[in-house]
């Protein structure tokens, strides 16, 4: 991180930069040797978290356009499936992570205006709001989980479900729903275990300092994945707790 | 020195942009849980994904930065929404195509309440669901 150029080529008088010896890049010890500026290095750190988010979207857009597909292949079953879902507690995270989207960009904010304390406490307040979104999803699980809704291999036949196939077998298009539903809910779980372990590393980190006006490229990128998260639930919440 | 802090910092325009756009999403999402709630038909669907879009779209520009961002960033985030639009598209198209979507192989479905005697139905054996 702050080695400069001269340090790593050893030829100090033909810095490639053209920077006298010993002021490779100013005083800025985040600055890296093979950017021109700090505001180039910024950019590009920005374009590569873009990139990364677009195949976010394209990993999860699989899913919904496998989820989509489903549906329309056993509408009545999705639809019976999902009065299964607790729409209180689905409303509940929809708020807790927009809630906590905010507190990240405000963190972001304090970041950008070198007030420490703030970003910390930002940073802890997001924490807490991914914890109460992963606590309520554990009571949504382990409510399936007693009741055998679950993907088809292991789906228990619910007296309300009315789809049977001729030898009385329930429609596969049940357990169909909650494979989906396991599978979208919870890789989106996952990636909030990864937000929470990010943003741990980002409150250290700020809590040593290390981030002011001048250097916060980290807090950005991980604020940046947090929307995603967000966003994505946007999406997952009216397809799984409201569809008609 | 760095430019970062000056090209980046405020031009946001603050606390109150961000105070606003959660106060607009905390709306939405009242709004959409509430129209869940009234049948519109096949228009529930297309109400509660709109709705979600808006709010995707006040994350996107707000929170994320995008209203003020260097364009090449909005340019991958549209692109990534592009394909995803393709991809969808055309496994709807092929979707419709088909007569009927039901697998050949498995035994037709018939949509009837149990009989009021019949005692909870039996579970599926492991792999016999699909």
């Amino acid at each position: 991180m702050g080695t400069s150029a001269i340090d790593l080529h050893g030829h100090p008088e033909q810095d490639p930069h053209g920077h006298p010896p010993g002021h490779a890049h100013g005083d800025d010890p985040h600055h890296q040797h093979h950017f021109a500026t700090m505001e180039q290095q910024f950019d590009t750190s920005k374009i590569g978290m873009w990139l990364f988010l677009a195949t976010e979207v394209l990993l999860f857009g699989g899913l919904f356009v496998g989820f989509g597909l489903m549906q329309n292949r056993y509408p009545q079953e999705f639809l019976e499936a999902h009065e299964h879902l607790q729409r209180p507690l689905g409303a509940l995270n929809t708020v807790v992570l927009l809630i906590s989207s905010f507190t990240m960009v405000m963190g972001v904010l304090s970041a950008q205006r070198s007030d420490k304390k703030k970003l910390v406490m930002y940073l802890i307040l997001t924490i807490i709001c991914a914890c109460i979104f992963l606590t309520v999803k554990y009571f949504e699980y382990s409510h399936k989980f007693e009741e055998h809704l679950l993907p088809p291999r292991w789906y228990h036949a619910q007296p309300t479900d009315t789809v049977r196939d001729a030898t009385g077998k329930v429609s596969p298009g049940y357990g169909t729903f909650f494979a989906f539903y396991f599978m979208m809910t919870g890789l989106h779980g996952f990636h909030i275990l990864v937000g929470i372990i990010l943003l741990a590393w980002i409150a250290v980190r700020a809590n040593r300092g290390e981030f002011s006006k001048n250097y916060y490229t980290p807090v950005d990128l991980i604020g940046l994945y947090w929307h995603l998260v967000d966003l994505i639930w946007i999406y997952l919440f009216p397809l799984y707790y409201l569809i008609k | 020195m760095s430019t970062q802090a000056h090209t980046h910092d405020d031009s946001h325009g603050g606390a109150g942009v961000y105070v606003k756009t959660l106060i607009a999403l905390l709306i939405l999402t009242v709004i959409t849980v509430g129209a869940s709630y009234i049948d519109f038909g096949s228009g529930n669907i297309v109400i509660a994904l709109f709705i979600a879009t808006i709010k995707a779209s006040l994350v996107a520009l707000f929170f994320m930065h995008l209203r003020s961002e260097k364009p090449v960033n909005g340019v991958i985030a549209c692109a990534g929404f592009l394909f995803l639009g393709i991809f969808l598209m055309f496994c709807f198209i092929d979707q419709d195509s088909r007569k009927d979507p039901h697998p050949t192989n498995l035994p037709p479905l018939i949509t009837t309440p149990p009989p009021p005697g019949m005692p909870a139905p039996m579970p599926l054996a492991p792999g016999e669901g699909r």
